[in-house]
This record gives structure tokens, C-alpha cells and sequence, in this order.
């Protein structure tokens, strides 16, 4: 019948009216992201980094830059390279995170904010002394060791690069624990 | 002296400046502030003062009107509408008003300046023109014009004039559609706007608004279901509310006719837009629902809750339907609502010949025989819009698609 449809409509808009909105003011109000979002801002360990560059030879846009120079200590002892650019430019950067796959030392995360707009291009690379400087709250994509220990990027304290790794990754600590030298020296022996 | 039948306060104004020289107006025995053979300084102190008060509070409940529209339509959309400009958004208006007066205004190439600029400011005026005749309270209006019902008709159709004047003078083929819409639509449902006024003017058996409010013993409404519902269909097409809103399709035309306007001209279209809801429920609450009566409260403040119910009411119909095709609305109005307000005319007149009692005035009914009326064409209402509605199909016929075959008397 005609104008049924009519008053059909009217009813649907009329709840509605009633129905509380969809729309979240997003200052004031936000949606939680999930712990796994791959946010921009990565999180960078420098204590678990070695510079191996894994992370710009599987970038598959190759934005991510990074300058070695040898620190002066042998590698072998446990020494790194030491950085003197780790530059990403997120501008072209698009988030699949191969690079956090890539890394053996789990050094490098997704991070987990999304508030990254700059007023040009430039502003858009990733710096050594940005990523240093940053806060360490990093994505648990590729990472659920982390949620594992019940941590959630949005809640709670930062992470240390101590827990942040799959194990106790034991080469980067400046005092070596006995058991681990004495093998060394066993094995130097004959 | 008109205007000095309406408001006191108006009233006692002409005569602290004019004292009690004028013979249609009575006054205390003192004599006036102004001397004596001034009292058209008087009269028009008073009208001045009468027109900025009028039309001052008539923007601002049009700029809480817009506020209002915005956020409601937003709310039935499910969204919460504007809300940053002061307290919950109530500064929006004010927000809109800075913007658009200090944005450049900008006419295209080649332009006839006189009528590109002019439209606006018809718009405009005929809206607040109509705020002469209503009633917006006991004693309160501007002038009690005996043919107010006409003067609305005529000042309303004038819309036409400037829609087509704006949509011809842009230099754009968008507002020229407009514009040819605009005069097809408008002057179509000019038609049946016209007609279904015809029964409220049987019953009240007056032109004047104000008469009108008064003569109405029983809401007219309920005498008159059929004429309420054309007119407010045949109204809302005039002000190009949603369902009828050809002339500003913005999925098909831009903006129509204001395409081409921008700051304060487009403001002003803005403007008149809103306050033509406005004005247009003041005239349907004055016609059909009993104007500023009702119980309790001060007539004024019922006469605005009625116009921001019908405007509640024109907002929810814009949220619900979707617009028409141009040539559905030309069908709605010339097969559906002429027919309609043809037959209300018609059974309007019988009964009130009918049910009628003769008095030294003309016909009037009793009580009694307006209940009767009441029932009589509601019944009537509701049947022929469900038999109009099953007789009239707004569908447009289907052209055989051309074939690329030759027909056999070209083969041939």
C-alpha cells in the first residue's frame, strides 16, 4: 500500500533518534586499539641491537638507512657496531613489519601510537636520536612474548629491553655471567 | 494604523510620543512627548521600533532553528551533529554567520549584476514579510490584513521569481536546471497549496490570520485532515524540503541555483531557507492548528511550541525520505494533490451547506454539526488518499530500449 513504506521509514529514523550515536568525539573519547596494532614511532632497543642491517635488507621499500662503523672492540667479544644513522622514512613506510620479522635480536618493534602527524615530509624521517628518545611501548605484533607476561601497549609501565626478547639474550650484557665465560675458556684452552 | 491594533506595548509607545491626538487610538488624558502636527514621527518611531524587535527575535529563534535542524538530523543519522563551537555546539550558528560574512564574494564572468544580486534579498524579504500577518499571540501581530491568507499566497510564490532570477543570472548550467525546475515545481504546487486553503476559509469564513485563529472553536485539523495534510506536502515542496528538494540536488545539480553565490549572498539564501520553515509552520499552525490557543500557558509561548513541534516534524520527514525525480514530483502534484484538493473543496462545501444554519452573518455550524464535519471528513480523508493511492502511478512509462537490428521496413 502506498505510504506505508513512508511511515516504515519514519519509524526507522525514529529509533534512531533514540539510539545512542555512533560517533566517538575522538580528543576526548577513543577507541582502544588492539595490543597488536602496528603503529608508527618504532620502539628500538639499543642494547639488543647489533646493527646487522636485517631490518633494511628485508625492507621491502628500503626506507630504513643504517651507518656502521666498527666500534673498536671485536665483534666476537660481544661488541656491536657502533650506529651512526638509523634513519626510517615513515612517510613511505607501509607498515607491514617484515622488518620486526627480519630481526634476530628482537631489537626492533612496531610501535603503538598513531598521533605521528608532522607539518612536512622531512619531519617524516626517523631519526637515531628520535628512535632513542622515544617511549618504549611497543606493538605485540610478532612479539606475543609479550602478552605472554600480560603487558598491553596502551596500560601500564614501559618495557625494558631485559624483557622485551623471546629469552634472556645474554651477549649484550657488559659483565658476562661465569658459566658462559668459563665455557669460553674451556673451550680455548686445548 | 493598523499595527497599533496589535500589541499593547506598541500601542502605549505611539501614545507617550503622540499623546491622545489621534482619534483611533485612546489614550491617557496627558499630552505627548512629541509637539502637536508630529505624529508621523510618532507612527514611524513606533514602526521602526515594532520591525527591529519583530524581526531581531525572529533571527534569533532562526538561528537556534538552524542549530536545532542540524542537530537533530544529525541524531536521526545516528551521529551526534555539531557540537564544538561553545556549549554543546549552541555557537554553531554564530560560528556560520562570522565565516560566511567575512568570506570574499565572488561573481562569476559575464554576470548580470543586477540579478545576480537581488535574488538573495527577494528570498529573504518574502520570508519576513509574511511575519506582518501572523498572530503570534492574543492581540500580538503587526496588522491585522483582511486578506492575509492571500497576501501569504502571493508573497510565497514570489520564491519562484528569485530562484529562477539567481539560476539564470550565474552563468551555470547546474543553477539554470535549477532554475527551470525551480518554476516547473514551485508553480505546480502553488496549485493545490491554493485550493486546500480554500476549506479553512469556508469554515472560519475569513481572509484575515487573525480571524481565522479565532474563529476556530475546534482545531481545524480535525475539520480538515485532507487540506492539513496537502497543504503541509504542497508547503514543503514550496520551501524545498527534502522529499522535494529537485532544485538543490547535490548529487545531480551542485547546489542548484546558489552554485555561484558565495559568502554573505549564499548567507543570506541560507538564511531564508531556514526561516522559511519557520514561517511556513507559523502560517500552518495559524491555518490548521489553532494558533496561539491552549490551555495554561502564555498564548505566545504555545504559538512557538506548536511552529518548533511542526518544524520537529518537517526535520524528521527531511531525515526519512529520499528525494524524488523531478517528474514523480510534477505527477505527486498535478494527479495526486489537485484531484485531492478538489474533492476537499468539494465535500467541504457540501456539509457546511448541509450541516450550516443560517444566521444574520451568512452560514455558521454549531458544535454539534462541527463534530459531525470532523468525522465525516476524516472518513473522507482517509479514504481517498488510500483510493488516490492505488489510482495514481508515479511511475514514469518504460521506453523500449532502440534495437540494433533494421526493422523489416527498412530491410525491406
Amino acid at each position: 500500500m502506498l505510504g506505508l513504506g513512508i511511515v516504515n521509514g519514519l519509524i526507522v529514523t525514529m529509533k534512531n533518534f533514540f539510539r545512542k550515536p555512533f560517533t566517538i568525539s575522538y580528543p576526548e573519547q577513543r577507541v582502544l586499539q588492539h595490543p597488536r596494532f602496528r603503529g608508527e614511532e618504532f620502539t628500538w632497543y639499543e642494547e639488543r641491537c647489533t646493527a646487522c642491517a636485517s631490518c633494511a635488507k628485508f625492507c621491502p621499500l628500503g626506507i630504513i638507512r643504517i651507518v656502521t662503523h666498527p666500534s673498536g672492540e671485536t665483534p666476537t667479544e660481544g661488541d656491536s657496531y657502533a650506529i651512526d644513522a638509523f634513519d626510517i622514512d615513515i612517510g613511505r613506510c607501509m607498515f607491514c613489519g617484515l622488518c620486526v620479522e627480519a630481526c634476530p635480536y628482537d631489537a626492533l618493534f612496531m610501535g603503538s601510537g598513531f598521533e605521528e602527524a608532522k607539518p612536512s615530509r622531512r619531519n617524516l624521517v626517523i631519526t637515531v636520536d628520535h628512535l632513542r628518545a622515544a617511549d618504549k611501548r611497543p606493538s605485540t605484533w610478532f612479539r606475543p612474548q609479550l602478552e605472554a607476561q600480560g603487558y598491553d601497549p596502551h596500560k601500564g609501565t614501559e618495557v625494558t629491553w631485559r624483557d622485551a626478547g623471546r629469552e634472556h639474550f645474554l651477549y649484550h650484557v657488559p659483565q658476562r655471567p661465569e658459566q658462559e665465560s668459563s665455557t669460553a675458556t674451556e673451550e680455548g684452552k686445548p | 494604523m493598523a499595527f497599533l491594533e496589535g500589541h499593547a506595548l506598541f500601542r502605549n509607545l505611539y501614545c507617550l510620543l503622540a499623546g491622545n491626538l489621534d482619534n483611533t487610538v485612546a489614550c491617557s488624558g496627558r499630552g505627548g512627548l512629541l509637539p502637536v502636527g508630529w505624529e508621523w514621527l510618532a507612527f514611524a518611531i513606533t514602526a521602526f521600533a515594532i520591525t527591529m524587535v519583530l524581526l531581531n527575535v525572529f533571527l534569533v529563534v532562526t538561528m537556534f532553528y538552524t542549530y536545532m535542524e542540524r542537530r537533530l538530523l544529525g541524531r536521526f543519522q545516528g551521529r551526534l551533529g555539531p557540537n564544538r563551537a561553545g556549549p554543546f555546539g549552541l555557537l554553531q550558528p554564530v560560528a556560520d554567520a562570522i565565516k560566511l560574512l567575512t568570506k570574499e564574494s565572488i561573481v562569476p564572468r559575464g554576470t548580470d549584476l543586477l540579478l545576480h544580486n537581488l535574488p538573495p534579498v527577494i528570498m529573504v524579504a518574502t520570508v519576513f514579510v509574511t511575519l506582518a500577518i501572523l498572530p503570534f499571540g492574543e492581540d500580538t501581530f503587526v496588522a491585522n490584513l483582511n486578506v492575509g491568507v492571500l497576501f501569504f499566497l502571493a508573497i510565497t510564490s514570489v520564491n519562484a521569481l528569485a530562484i529562477f532570477m539567481a539560476g539564470l543570472s550565474s552563468g551555470n548550467r547546474y543553477a539554470v536546471f535549477s532554475g527551470m525546475r525551480a518554476v516547473a515545481q514551485l508553480i505546480s504546487y502553488e496549485v493545490p497549496m491554493v485550493l486546500s486553503v480554500v476549506g479553512v476559509i469556508l469554515l472560519a469564513g475569513s481572509l484575515s490570520l487573525v480571524e481565522i485563529v479565532e474563529a476556530q472553536r475546534i482545531p481545524f485539523f480535525l475539520l480538515q485532515p485532507l487540506g492539513l495534510f496537502i497543504f503541509v506536502v504542497a508547503i514543503s515542496a514550496e520551501m524545498n524540503r527534502t522529499p522535494f528538494d529537485q532544485l538543490e540536488a547535490e548529487s545531480e545539480i551542485v547546489a542548484g541555483f546558489h552554485t555561484e553565490y558565495t559568502g554573505m549572498k549564499f548567507g543570506l539564501f541560507y538564511l531564508a531557507e531556514y526561516a522559511a520553515v519557520l514561517t511556513s509552520a507559523a502560517v500552518i499552525v495559524t491555518l490548521f492548528l489553532d494558533g496561539w490557543n491552549g490551555p495554561w500557558l502564555p498564548s505566545p509561548l504555545w504559538f512557538l511550541i506548536k511552529v518548533f513541534f511542526l518544524a520537529f516534524l518537517f526535520i524528521w520527514v527531511r531525515a526519512t525520505l529520499p528525494r524524488l525525480r523531478i517528474d514523480q514530483t510534477m505527477a505527486f502534484a498535478w494527479k495526486f494533490l489537485l484531484p485531492l484538493s478538489l474533492l476537499n473543496i468539494f465535500v467541504t462545501a457540501t456539509l457546511v451547506l448541509l450541516l450550516g444554519e443560517e444566521t444574520a452573518t451568512g452560514v455558521a455550524l454549531s458544535t454539534g454539526g462541527l463534530w459531525a464535519m470532523a468525522g465525516i471528513n476524516s472518513v473522507v480523508a482517509l479514504a481517498s488518499v488510500l483510493l488516490f493511492a492505488r489510482m495514481v502511478h508515479l511511475r514514469t512509462p518504460v521506453h523500449p530500449i532502440p534495437s540494433m537490428q533494421p526493422s523489416p521496413s527498412e530491410v525491406a
